[in-house]
């Protein structure tokens, strides 16, 4: 695990999980456009941040979260080692842009990260968010935290911005997986590079679309 | 032809090094570029100047040894080693921006000349077959499927050159092991050594100072001898392997 490719090995899987994650983390985000006021979200909401088995699987997805960033920053430090002194001249027609620039895209998909957790996990995790009561039950009010959040123009914008850079991410890292783990035939590659490529327009559009919709709905 | 030459001078690995331009006005289009440069040192020496070293030995495209990163790319516009490359993939006027390999593992020793015994250092971590002294066996003694016999001497094919790493943007030598760790896995021959060959090789490569694989790419796009990406992840599937269940702690 010390060595290059064990290190890349570890990208793959945690990146692997993180896409996984996406999956789940968009099926709960799609509730918000549901036209109930934010019940949906909001009961689902407390089931994500109570359920003893989600809570655990939600330390995990911390710890994926910080071995992709961690091992990231490790690679690119020691790949940067790899060539100390630079082209004068670099041609980049032998490769896709973001292949050559998944730090950059991760560093977007980063910041947006600490930003998003600030304003919405921090929030409902520790407060303060407004209670409301469904059948006798009390629920944190967290789609209205949304709701505010979403009808600022600034926080909308970050949030297409920082899709776009996700959308760029998974557009090599999907595919980049399954070849770190050694996985490459002639009758499955097609597959993945359409999967990885589905995947990686309609999941960041998807995400990008909601904050978009609850911001014209609120104008 | 009129060519305008950027080249990298550096008088040894201390130097700090830097481009100087040359003008050359009467280059034939059927030149290779190794030929563009002989014409160029002439005129150099004539006078009385260091001329430009650089490395060369078969020009024929087979050994590998004519290293240059030519605008932007290890060997220049096309897919080949530099003196396969011919001046008429150039147009009258142009200039041509010439660069010795980056890599930490590659150090420069002059000008365009870089040392590549990195390379030579990862074969001898475990790139080869023990041979027991013994009778000779016969021939189609042990049969191997012309599928797989193929596969493996497409592998065989990758002379060293170095270009995977000068053409990678981490300097990562993956093409390179991953061929010449192929070449044996798929062969019975290499089955006795095949855990032990690529934990050595590997460890060697991260010895040496090449970076990580991001799977660019751009490796096997620059590749004269056309070693595919399968090979990488032909790599990290017997490391994998190797890893989890050799004898080797």
């Amino acid at each position: 695990m010390s060595s290059t490719l064990g290190k890349k090995l570890l990208m793959a899987l945690t990146g692997l999980f993180l896409v996984i994650f996406l999956v789940v983390h968009l099926s709960g985000n799609l509730q918000l456009l549901l036209n109930d006021e934010g019940r949906a979200f909001n009961v689902y909401a407390k089931f994500m941040t109570t359920n003893p088995l989600i809570k655990t699987t939600s330390f995990i997805l911390y710890a994926t979260f910080i071995i992709h960033i961690v091992w990231a920053i490790m690679l690119t430090v020691n790949n940067k080692k790899s060539r100390p002194v630079g082209y004068a001249k670099v041609s980049g027609s032998n490769s896709t842009w973001s292949s050559r620039n998944m730090g950059i895209l991760g560093t977007i998909i980063f910041i947006f990260l600490v930003i998003h957790l600030k304003n919405f996990w921090y929030v409902m995790h520790w407060g303060p968010v407004e209670m409301v009561k469904y059948d006798g039950v009390e629920y944190k009010d967290l789609y209205a935290t949304v709701d505010v959040a979403f009808s600022q123009l600034w926080y909308v914008v970050l949030y297409v911005v920082a899709m776009l850079g996700l959308m760029f991410h998974l557009f090599h890292g999907f595919a980049s997986a399954f070849q770190t783990l050694g996985l490459n035939h002639v009758k499955y590659n097609p597959v993945i590079k359409f999967v990885g490529a589905a995947f990686a327009i309609i999941v960041p559009a998807m995400f990008a679309a909601i904050p978009v919709i609850i911001y014209f709905k609120n104008l | 032809m009129k060519i305008t030459l950027k080249v990298w001078r550096q008088k040894n690995a201390q130097d700090k090094g830097g481009f100087k331009t040359y003008q050359l006005d009467d280059v034939s289009p059927d030149m290779s570029f190794l030929e563009m440069f002989d014409v160029l040192n002439e005129q150099i020496l004539k006078k009385g100047e260091d001329p430009v070293h650089f490395d060369h030995d078969c020009r024929e495209g087979i050994c590998g040894t004519c290293s240059m990163y030519i605008n932007g790319k290890p060997h220049g516009p096309k897919q080949t080693t530099t003196c396969q490359l011919h001046m008429r993939s150039f147009s009258d006027g142009d200039t041509i921006v010439v660069e010795p390999w980056r890599a930490q593992a590659f150090p420069v020793v002059k000008d365009l000349v870089v040392n590549r015994s990195s390379f030579d250092r990862v074969i001898q971590a475990g790139g080869y077959v023990s041979v027991n002294t013994g009778g000779v066996p016969d021939a189609n003694e042990i049969p191997i499927p012309k599928k797989i016999a193929d596969e493996a001497f497409d592998s065989a094919t990758c002379i060293g050159c170095g270009a995977c790493v000068a053409a990678c943007k981490n300097a990562s030598a993956m093409l390179f092991v991953s061929a010449k760790v192929s070449q044996l896995a798929m062969l019975p021959q290499g089955q006795v050594e095949r855990k032990t060959r690529v934990e050595k090789m590997v460890a060697q490569m991260d010895e040496e100072g090449f970076g990580a694989c991001s799977n660019t790419g751009a490796c096997s796009a620059e590749c004269p001898k056309e070693i595919s990406l399968e090979n990488i992840a032909r790599l990290n599937r017997e490391y994998l392997k190797a890893k989890s269940s050799s004898d080797n702690v």
